[in-house]
């Protein structure tokens, strides 16, 4: 379950139902939890994060519902990825928001097409500079 | 779902007071939270069930069980926290232990151990002598002891401070954990059911107001502010309640999307708490 963080406003408007879920949808669609793995259960997700049991149980619902989890009984709730199309779908709405973004900030900056082109390129073939500050 | 607490058409006459049409389901491995002011009718209601009180009408079932026909069996299931223990005064915890574990076939004494040692219990103090938190631990850990599936609260934080009342927001998380368990609570600290509440039942004046998820309810009401001048007679029946100042006006509403456009963007809209929800709402009874 290392994958698995789930952070909730009190505050905001969006029920918390519907902010579990956009989160676990994100953690399975960036890979972070991956397919096959464990969810909490309804029940210690609940005082994890110290809401109701119907709330928690709810966004399980709806996740199973789209597709995204399966729930065992008696066993637990885990990742599984059952509609490909779904997920994929997902995926290019995500990169499309992504590509949207980039293309504003370089207009912003003045940046051409065949330059963000050649950036996309290089970033896709891997870092080829070898100086990630990361390690 | 099983139904655990089932209340139907309950009522209760007093010189002054009356108890009417009171009736809400429980399902098991759920949390219910009871909200009314004072002198709404919910120690009332929780007698009722208790049958410490005899009804004047209506029903009240715990696990299929009516409470007047089967009290001792009833008895064994429900674990009961309310505000007095009064009736044992001078004797110690561990008095009080010995005087009430035999009544219960359930009696789990380790497990009763085990709480008083989570819950920092001086099982030799006289209870009289303990710190009104104290005693509520106590009543929630011989409650615990002896296999009860309901638990029944009675205002179990009242008076006390925000960190006892974190600790037992812990302990029923942990009750919950066992998804056969079920706990019926009333409180006017409403901050704590909007956490661990499933069902909230809200009555005023001896009267149901509503008995829901807490999920719809928080999703149905809104506060809505705005400039004093955008409360106008179109407006005003689109709300629950109002307040109005020279500032500006607070209101509570269920029909939000309807109101956001008259009202104009200067308004703040919030989600409504428990707390809002009552003093709105409260009160109007008499009027409608």
């Amino acid at each position: 379950m290392s994958g698995f963080s789930v952070v909730i406003s009190q505050t905001s408007q969006k029920p918390i139902y519907r902010q579990i879920e956009e989160q676990v949808v994100s953690l399975i669609v960036s890979g972070e939890l991956g397919e096959g793995m464990e969810l909490p259960s309804i029940r210690s997700l609940a005082r994890d994060l110290r809401i109701s049991v119907i709330t928690t149980k709810r966004a399980y619902d709806d996740l199973e519902a789209e597709g995204f989890v399966t729930t065992v009984v008696g066993k637990g709730t885990y990742v599984s990825v059952k509609n490909k199309e779904l997920f994929r779908e997902r995926k290019l709405r995500s990169i499309e928001d992504k590509l949207e973004e980039a293309a504003e900030e370089a207009k912003e900056i003045g940046m051409d097409l065949p330059d963000l082109q050649a950036a996309l390129a290089i970033l896709y073939g891997g870092k080829t500079d070898g100086n990630d500050p990361e390690g | 779902m099983e139904t655990i607490l089932r209340v139907e058409n309950l009522s209760k006459r007093f010189p002054g007071f009356t108890l009417d049409g009171v009736g809400f389901q429980v399902p098991r491995g759920t949390v219910m939270g009871f909200i009314g002011r004072n002198g709404a009718g919910k120690t009332t209601t929780i007698k009722l069930i208790m049958n410490l009180l005899k009804r004047d009408g209506g029903l009240v079932e715990v696990f299929g069980l009516d409470t007047e026909k089967h009290g001792a069996a009833v008895r064994e299931k429900i674990g009961f926290v309310y505000d007095e223990l009064f009736f044992y005064g001078m004797l110690t915890g561990e008095q009080m232990r010995r005087a009430v574990a035999p009544h219960y076939r359930g009696w789990d004494e380790d497990r009763f151990r085990r709480y008083a040692l989570d819950f920092e219990l001086d099982l030799k103090k006289p209870v009289e002598k303990l710190s009104k938190g104290q005693k509520t631990k106590l009543s929630l850990a011989i409650a615990l002891s002896h296999g009860a599936e309901l638990i029944v609260m009675d205002e179990p934080t009242s008076g006390l401070d925000p960190v006892f009342r974190a600790e037992l927001l812990d302990v029923l998380y942990a009750v919950i954990q066992d998804d056969r368990k079920s706990v019926f609570f009333s409180t006017h600290i409403t901050a704590d059911l909007e956490k661990i509440a499933d069902y909230i039942t809200f009555i005023d004046g001896g009267r149901m107001v509503f008995s829901e998820s807490k999920d719809a309810v928080m999703d149905r009401y809104r506060i809505v502010r705005g400039p004093a001048g955008a409360m106008t007679s179109e407006v005003r029946p689109l709300c629950v309640g109002t307040r109005s100042t020279a500032s500006g006006f607070e209101a509570l509403t269920e029909r939000v999307e309807e109101m956001a456009p008259i009202v104009g963007p200067r308004a703040v809209v919030e989600r409504a708490t428990l707390d809002d929800i009552m003093v709105y709402t409260a009160g109007r009874q008499a009027d409608a």
